[in-house]
């Protein structure tokens, strides 16, 4: 059955296949969830504070992107974008927004919402006292934040936001169906340019694989020493 | 509606929901509907693969032996580490091509190919997910509750039956209805081999009748409405099944 394997195939395609489709893989993945992170943060911060009618928008994103399956977003962002833009700019045609951009927006916005969840735990993780001692020697709202808060959160949420990250790394092959040449889609191409589907799949596979394995493997690892330092 | 002005600003036209699709089948809300109809019905037998998997996995990894804490191991990371799409693409493009010749025609042939696979990948990678909280939940159990069980003279098979199961299911029930939930949404993957369901509708409609933002809109709402109803449905399982004066969060 793995008689007529063709192993050359591969060997042949690796500098496509990770110079072209690994290399957006993981800078989808990467700015997804520095962006992801950062807007999750302002989210659950604002999720947390006692502003008017905001947190009740912010808990309205939050729930509604978490309810929509993610190729669903993909497509409605990747249409909605020309329009937003032609809007945001007050041009008088919808603005064309490439394949790449699209996706990365999508990403990062869709990813804020799974992050602002892991966020929103980890504030609340912080013992309310230590935001009280903040006020009562003098610091700002901000300050007690930036410097109180926050950097904890970050801290014991780390673990989790990088199982998240895992998860957004293996979600990226959804643009796909966007015909985007990210690691699956470079291996798409040559399994249906060379008809060795098998060998381009398993292949894909098997790379997906070990980069997610051996992620949270050291993310395992982290947890240990972060629970070990607490 | 001025066709010269189009491009320019986005027409709303709510009433191509009720105008006839071409697919012959009725209007494109009907074609939509239908789509919905695919998303239920293959979440629900991915469900079923999910939980039978997962249930049976989930077991093997609390149990004393090493083997079988090893073999549900490497099942849950196996399914966990691939992208779903990924495994979609191995159940419909490979493992045709790897089993025997007339077994592979045969399924290539099958009138619901694309609905069988994804039952099927899609089930066998929720059931990992399935397979930690059944885990999880045994593990959250008193160790009181297995040595009773022993000590009235039931066997592993039986303990685990009528004490143990029963009791780790309740307590993992709400992790399970959002893995549910995650089932219906990840039924959407499928329309990249073809499965018209509710996502893959809206796309069609989008391409027909190029209202692209009816097309989403409606089937975000669909999507919303199915998630507050299961939701809502699962809630009142949880309420039904709860045992008097047993306190899963404790």
């Amino acid at each position: 059955m793995f008689s007529d394997f063709d192993f050359g195939v591969i060997l042949r395609s690796l500098p496509y296949l990770f110079k072209e489709g690994m290399t957006f893989t993981l800078t989808l993945t990467a700015v997804a969830t520095v962006g992801g992170v950062i807007l999750g943060t302002l989210i659950a911060m604002i999720r947390l504070s006692s502003l008017p009618v905001l947190p009740k928008i912010a808990a309205g994103y939050v729930n509604v992107m978490r309810a929509l399956p993610l190729v669903l977003v993909i497509f409605l962002f990747y249409f909605l974008m020309p329009y937003i833009g032609q809007w945001a700019l007050r041009a008088d045609q919808p603005i064309q927004v490439g394949a790449l951009s699209s996706t990365i927006i999508t990403f990062t916005l869709f990813e804020a919402a799974y992050f602002s969840e892991i966020m929103r735990a980890g504030i609340q993780s912080i013992p309310r006292g230590q935001v009280a001692a903040g006020y009562a020697i003098g610091l700002t709202y901000r300050q007690v934040m930036s410097y109180v808060v926050l950097p904890q959160a970050f801290r014991n949420m780390l673990p989790v936001i990088f199982t998240q990250t895992i998860v957004l790394f293996q979600d990226t092959s959804l643009v796909y169906v966007l015909s985007i040449t990210d690691f699956l889609g470079a291996a798409s191409k040559i399994a249906q340019r060379d008809g060795r589907l098998a060998e381009m799949y398993l292949f894909a596979a098997a790379v997906y694989f070990l980069i997610s394995f051996t992620a949270s493997m050291l993310v395992k690892r982290l947890q240990r020493r972060l629970a070990v330092a607490r | 509606m001025a066709a010269g002005s189009r491009g320019v600003n986005y027409h709303w036209n709510w009433g191509i929901l009720l105008e006839p699709s071409p697919d012959g089948q009725g209007t494109y809300l009907d074609m939509l509907l239908g789509g919905l109809r695919w998303t239920i019905v293959t979440a629900l037998c991915a469900w079923v693969v999910a939980l039978v998997f997962g249930s049976a996995i989930g077991v093997l990894r609390t149990l004393q032996s090493r083997t079988a804490q090893w073999v549900a191991g490497a099942y849950v990371e196996l399914f966990r580490n691939i992208p779903l799409l990924v495994q979609l693409f191995l159940w419909f493009f490979v493992v045709p091509e790897l089993l025997p010749r007339e077994w592979g025609i045969w399924i290539k042939q099958l009138r619901y190919g694309a609905f069988y696979t994804a039952v099927v990948a899609i089930g066998l990678y929720m059931s990992s997910r399935v397979a930690t909280q059944v885990s999880a939940g045994i593990s959250a159990l008193p160790k009181g509750q297995r040595m009773a069980g022993t000590a009235i003279g039931l066997t592993p098979a039986q303990t685990y039956r009528y004490i143990l199961l029963p009791m780790a299911y309740r307590i993992v029930l709400p992790p399970l209805t959002s893995e549910f939930l995650n089932t219906i949404k990840n039924t959407s993957v499928a329309l990249t081999i073809g499965l018209m369901e509710l996502t893959g509708a809206a796309r069609s409609m989008q391409e027909f009748s190029f209202q692209v933002f009816e097309a989403f809109t409606a089937a975000t709402v669909i999507y919303l409405l199915l998630n507050a109803i299961v939701t809502f449905g699962m809630r009142a399982l949880e309420r039904r099944l709860a045992v008097p004066g047993f306190n899963a969060a404790r």
